[in-house]
């Protein structure tokens, strides 16, 4: 293809994009669009992977059977919104094999949140509260991102996030009306996942790259500090109506604005984080890793047993 | 009449419980996303049933007690489950194969369980037959494959069925209170499964190309409440909450 004929079908794809017309994994499409499409996929399915560890721990200490089969439920659609995610990505042409050898390489980031440890039976609800609470404010935009496979996989996603969501809050609500322990420990949940849920919606614009390309496709439609506003406007009512303070001193409503103005966040924490010195990144690697190398021979196992299947078919028919 | 029926409800829900335990630990940790799905829906599966049958045993014993004070706040001693579901999740092949184990009898025992006089038993089997047949499925699948697979494959499964046959026979086994609501048309005479049992089983083993082991020494003791040394560590975490927060709400 000349570069004319190139730069044609940018043109023409971009006012595809511009009409609201969704493109499929079929459609020609520029290599920086796949590209970029692959990372931020991908990284989304790492980070339902990574994110079943932190509350996988609790599954086998849940309080209550109530409590425990919801959490197995939770932990379940986690791995279901990985499997739908790693499959969407595959339609870009990239096997799940190399993502994850994307992943276990440490090439491909996951989110950040999900390297704090999970210390008290509060930090599940504070999780779904919080952290799948900002992934929905994260994510809702993307049910009309240009990209057809991922916006219908986040359509599926979002609505069992919001439902994680309430699942959560609820976990709060019951311990914030409990025991003087209970609210505590709901007390103590919020302090420590409060900041690390705010970096979770990103770098402050100013540090961000990538976003005006990703506005243009629709991966991205508002910036992650007015993503993060949202989340704080939202959240705060929300902790207020149960008796739970934000551990931000100076949090304050401004009338003006119509929001809340919220202190620094300490930003040499989150990039220490994403640089892989978190307290838990060493743990959730070696995780990922360890289940992936021990399940080698089962993969193995399972690909020779289908394999002498075929060839038995195969006899069959001659 | 109250006290056996209770026991014979713990009887069955215990298996669950403990089973249901070991499975929710993989979450996470399995060989592939595929796997970690269907092992955490085993586990939740098993932990559903768990509650109706703790539920029912709480309404029983009429003594004020939820389905989580029976389910957390045993000594282990008065746990009944059998040997065969505390077996810790080695690797693959071990989980793979005490699920098995455990799922050909499960299924025989629901099939049977419907037709109990006791009509919330009869309807917890009918519910939950579905269910196990999935999990039954799931796991004679795995079976071949391991068996079937690869040398190293085949290898481990059979170490661990070799390791695993010991706990089967005690399925088998009666209590006192199983005795008697066999009597009464409500229990299941679980003597009358073994030979299907044993039948099934051997099947996929022969499936998969896996010796049947020639062993007749068994252990037991888990009906009865003496379990192995694995069991006082899972109860650790599945009491924790309990025993560290009691008497309030979750
Ligand atoms: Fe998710
Ligand atoms: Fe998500
Ligand atoms: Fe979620």
């Amino acid at each position: 293809m000349s570069e004319e004929q190139i730069k044609n079908l940018e043109a023409q794809f971009e006012a595809r994009i511009a009409r609201d017309e969704k493109i499929e994994a079929k459609d020609w499409m520029p290599e920086k669009y796949r590209q970029t499409h692959i990372r931020q996929m991908s990284q989304h399915a790492h980070s339902e992977i990574v994110g079943m560890l932190p509350e996988g721990n609790w599954i086998t200490r849940a309080p209550s059977l109530r409590r425990k089969v919801a959490l197995l439920a939770k932990v379940q659609d986690e791995a279901g919104h990985g499997l739908y995610l790693y499959s969407a990505c595959e339609t870009l042409g990239i096997s799940r094999d190399e993502l994850y050898d994307q992943l276990h390489s440490g090439k491909a980031k996951y989110s950040s949140i999900f390297n704090y440890p999970t210390v008290t039976w509060a930090d599940m609800g504070a999780i779904g509260w919080l952290v799948d609470g900002a992934a929905i404010i994260n994510q809702v935009p993307l049910c009309n991102t240009s990209y057809g496979p991922y916006a219908r996989a986040m359509v599926r996603v979002c609505k069992e996030e919001s439902f994680h969501q309430r699942q959560g809050y609820e976990i709060m609500i019951k311990l914030a009306n409990g025991t003087p322990e209970q609210k505590e420990m709901a007390q103590d949940a919020l302090n420590r996942w409060w900041w690390p849920s705010l970096m979770m919606l990103g770098p402050t614009d100013a540090e961000s790259i990538h976003t005006e390309q990703s506005m243009k496709w629709k991966l991205k439609r508002k910036s992650n500090d007015e993503l993060r506003q949202q989340f704080i406007d939202q959240t705060v009512p929300q902790a207020d109506l149960i008796g739970l303070t934000i551990p931000d001193p100076d949090l304050k409503w401004n009338e003006e604005k119509g929001s809340y103005d919220f202190g620094e966040i300490n930003w040499d924490e989150f990039w220490q984080v994403v640089k892989g010195h978190g307290p838990c990144n060493k743990e959730r690697m070696n995780a990922r890793v360890g289940a992936w190398e021990r399940g080698e021979w089962v993969r193995d196992a399972a690909m020779a047993y289908a394999e002498k299947q075929q060839q038995k078919k195969e006899k069959q028919v001659v | 009449m109250k006290d056996n029926l209770y026991k014979y409800i713990l009887g069955i829900a215990d298996n669950s419980l403990i089973l249901g335990q070991r499975m929710g630990s993989l979450t996470g940790h399995g060989p592939s996303l595929e796997t970690d799905i269907a092992c955490t829906n085993i586990s939740l599966d098993l932990f559903g049933q768990v509650r109706s049958y703790y539920q029912y045993a709480a309404k029983i014993a009429g003594d004020g007690r939820t389905e989580d004070d029976i389910a957390m706040l045993r000594k282990e001693r008065e746990y009944v489950n059998v040997l065969l579901v505390e077996q810790p999740n080695t690797d693959f092949a071990y989980t793979m194969a005490r699920q098995f184990l455990f799922d050909v009898y499960h299924l025989l025992l629901l099939n049977e369980l419907q037709k109990s006089k006791d009509l919330t038993l009869s309807a917890i089997a009918s519910k939950s037959i579905k269910e196990v047949s999935y999990h039954q499925r799931f796991s004679s699948d795995w079976i071949k494959r391991l068996g079937d697979g690869t040398d190293l494959s085949h290898q481990k499964m059979q170490d661990a069925i070799d390791a695993l046959w010991a706990y089967t026979d005690e399925l088998f086994h009666q209590t006192q209170a199983d005795k008697v609501m066999v009597k009464e048309g409500v229990g299941v005479d679980v003597t009358k499964l073994k030979e299907t049992y044993y039948k099934q089983v051997n099947e996929v083993l022969e499936e998969a190309t896996l010796n049947i082991p020639e062993s007749k020494y068994f252990q037991k003791g888990g009906k009865e409440g003496i379990h192995t040394e694995h069991m006082g560590y899972l109860l650790s975490d599945l009491q924790y909450m309990q025993r560290t927060y009691p008497n309030m709400e979750w």
